[in-house]
């Protein structure tokens, strides 16, 4: 056994393990049918599909309490899940329809349900990392525990938001965590062309700030990693940075056609690297959870994606006066 | 019980009494406390100009210094307010908006409308417009159009000392986002101001005087350009009634048109730009609105497509004054359809 498993063990139960495997399997099937579904010319507009990053969104959400928020980015149907959203609300959501999560007034990119702490994906690169300040602001005002997390990639990372909200959560000593989910490229661009500096967890360091890197592959690395930082967060500690490195199995957006990445990237990652086998292999090779519970919670999976898709697809459009509805609060 | 304070100190009130009653109000912005953290003072600044002077004493939790970074902390403002508290975040100069634009109009403006009407977001952010103070291009625009343009804002412009204490106790209340723009040449302006709490509601203008000829419509410091053309013209036996929308978002549209249709003749006076602004969008308003009413053409009076420039001559000329309200009227009642 490594040592984080030998550290998460400690701590996870057999239950809390499937829970953590049933959260992975289903971003990872809602994924994948939508990629299939996309390419059908049903769903309007754009996804950007989280597919192969499944152990962040799992592994930090795992250490979050109901009342914790969460905002996200572009790519958000992971955290959505993990978070709690309701995944058949999300589906509807996607398709735009008058059932979905957010009326059908969001879409894709702007998931999101404050009854479970998802403050949105967010259409705008860099938008989320000063939301989470504000939740933790009122964290600190009305004297609860709370924690908040930003999702950010690496893209964002090179936002000014993003720098100065570590320095705001510094200064105000905000209890929030900046995940920065190194995913490979920022849209189409690589590291290499946009990135100054080795890693952008050192960019901690400038702020005072515990910064630290992990396989974003590793469902036990991430959870052990944000296990941590949470418990700094709640006991006054102040904000921490994480950087998952991971790879990303789709494009930039559906459709994209990846003319930019090495043809054996993918493959190789999902051969070698991927997630849900990493798990798999580790929690079945140590007898903590039997393959034969993870095929079950797979069939499940497949049989809630499928009724999403269904129910997505026969739900009413919005009502034509819902254009109007909602711009300001009523009294 | 009222008294005569200033535009400054009714702003001042408004925080100190909403501060007091809600526990969830919170301000912070640049200097806000200002030597906060300092031996030798305790409440050094209050601001660049001393608006949220003693706030910080009486509250220290909840008025909050922040770093010269309006995307974090205006962004931050919004994330509090998702979560629950009723943050009044002070962004000095309404000009500075440029760095911490899509904080407001893509993420705070937005929240209720697409996450399917599930969002509130109670923030206020308060900040300081207007030329007069010899602060040139970057310190002195008005530019309270821009967010009008943008749907789930609500924008406010108060003109007296009166209108500032109950629009921004209306603004903390709120569950909306609210901009409310403070003219920095009437902070020392004198007025009537009850002590206890009071709201004035958005959407509803103050009609400032009432006449039959003329319907001026000004916005913010304008309004009292117009008041002092409408005494003059007055003596020269011109009856004007002075209209101050006192939120442009929302608008009251129907005190308006239902003036013009009176008067037949309209006058819109605005400090900020003349593309694509106020004064041009009352115009249109009334002339798709009210057109068979008018008995003159609509005249607007703002100041020239130019940055605001440093030069007191030249910022004086760039201004408009309560001479070129009395002009543009005169032009309108000489001038009539026939």
């Amino acid at each position: 056994m490594t040592a984080d498993l030998q550290a998460a063990s400690d701590v996870l139960t057999r239950q809390d393990l499937l829970r953590y495997y049933r959260v992975m399997r289903t971003v990872r099937e809602f994924e994948e049918r939508l990629h299939i579904e996309f390419a059908t010319g049903e769903i309007p507009g754009f996804v950007h599909l989280y597919a192969g990053e499944e152990a962040i969104a799992a592994g930090v959400c795992a250490n979050l309490r109901d009342d914790d928020y969460i905002a996200s980015t572009h790519r958000g149907h992971g955290h959505a899940i993990a978070k709690g959203c309701d995944v058949r609300g999300m589906m509807a959501e996607i398709y735009g329809k008058a059932t979905g999560i957010c009326r059908g007034k969001g879409g894709s990119m702007h998931i999101a349900d404050l009854a479970v702490g998802m403050l949105g994906a967010n259409g705008i690169v860099g938008g989320g990392p000063p939301l989470v300040c504000g939740v933790g602001l009122k964290a600190r005002v009305t004297g609860t525990d709370q924690v908040a997390v930003s999702f950010t990639g690496d893209g964002g990372s090179n936002q000014g938001t993003f720098l100065e909200s570590l320095n705001l959560a510094a200064v105000w000593n905000l209890p929030t965590i900046f995940v920065v989910e190194n995913n490979g490229y920022a849209e189409a661009t690589s590291p290499m062309f946009h990135q100054a500096g080795i890693e952008i967890a050192k960019r901690a360091d400038g702020f005072g700030l515990p910064g630290a890197v992990v396989d974003g592959h590793d469902f036990f690395a991430v959870y052990e990693a944000t296990r941590e930082a949470v418990e700094r967060a709640r006991s006054g500690g102040g904000p921490s940075l994480i950087e998952c490195k991971v790879l990303r199995y789709y494009g930039h957006f559906e459709g994209d056609q990846q003319t930019y990445r090495d043809p054996d990237e993918v493959p190789d990652a999902r051969a070698n690297k991927d997630c849900l086998l990493l798990f798999e292999r580790r929690v079945t090779g140590d007898g903590l959870v039997g393959a034969d519970e993870l095929r079950a919670i797979d069939g499940e999976i497949a049989t809630l994606i499928d009724e999403a898709v269904a129910e997505a697809k026969r739900a009413p459009e919005p009502a034509l006066d819902a254009v109007l509805a909602d711009v300001y609060v009523s009294y | 019980m009222t008294r005569k304070i200033t535009y400054q100190q009714a702003i001042n009130e408004a925080l100190a009494q909403e501060m007091r009653r809600d526990p969830t109000v919170v301000v912070f912005g640049e200097d806000v406390a200002g030597g906060m953290g300092t031996d030798q003072e305790k409440d050094a600044w209050g601001g660049v100009l001393g608006v949220t002077k003693g706030l910080w004493p009486e509250f220290p939790d909840r008025v909050l210094d922040t770093p010269i970074s309006e995307s974090a902390y205006i962004g931050a403002a919004a994330g509090a307010a998702s979560a629950g508290l009723r943050p009044v975040a002070e962004l000095m100069f309404v000009d500075f908006m440029g760095v911490c634009f899509d904080q407001i109009f893509n993420q705070a403006a937005k929240f209720r409308y697409m996450f399917g009407g599930k969002a509130e977001t109670p923030m206020v952010i308060r900040t300081m417009y207007g030329a007069g103070i010899r602060a040139a291009s970057q310190h002195s625009q008005s530019l309270y159009p821009l967010f009008t343009h943008i749907p789930g804002l609500k924008v406010v412009l108060p003109s007296t000392p009166y209108d500032a204490k109950g629009l921004l106790i209306q603004a903390i209340r709120d569950n909306d986002p609210v901009i409310f723009f403070e003219h920095k040449v009437l902070y020392t302006m004198q007025g009537e101001v009850p002590e206890e709490a009071y709201v004035v509601p958005f959407g509803e203008a103050a009609v400032v005087r009432e006449g039959d000829d003329v319907t001026i419509v000004a916005l913010g410091r304008m309004v009292h350009m117009a008041a002092e053309a409408a005494d003059t013209l007055a003596a020269e036996g011109v009856s004007c009634e002075v209209i101050d929308p006192r939120t442009t978002s929302p608008l009251d549209e129907e005190t308006i048109l239902e003036s013009v249709e009176r008067t037949g003749r309209l006058v819109v006076v605005d400090e900020a730009g003349p593309r694509c602004g106020m004064a041009a969008d009352i115009a249109s308003l009334v002339a798709t609105r009210a057109f068979e009413f008018l008995r003159a053409p609509i005249r607007t009076v703002t100041p020239p497509h130019t940055p605001v420039p440093f030069s007191p001559v030249l910022e004086d000329v760039y201004v408009p004054d309560a001479a070129c309200v009395t002009e543009a009227v005169r032009s309108v009642t000489v001038r009539q359809f026939t």
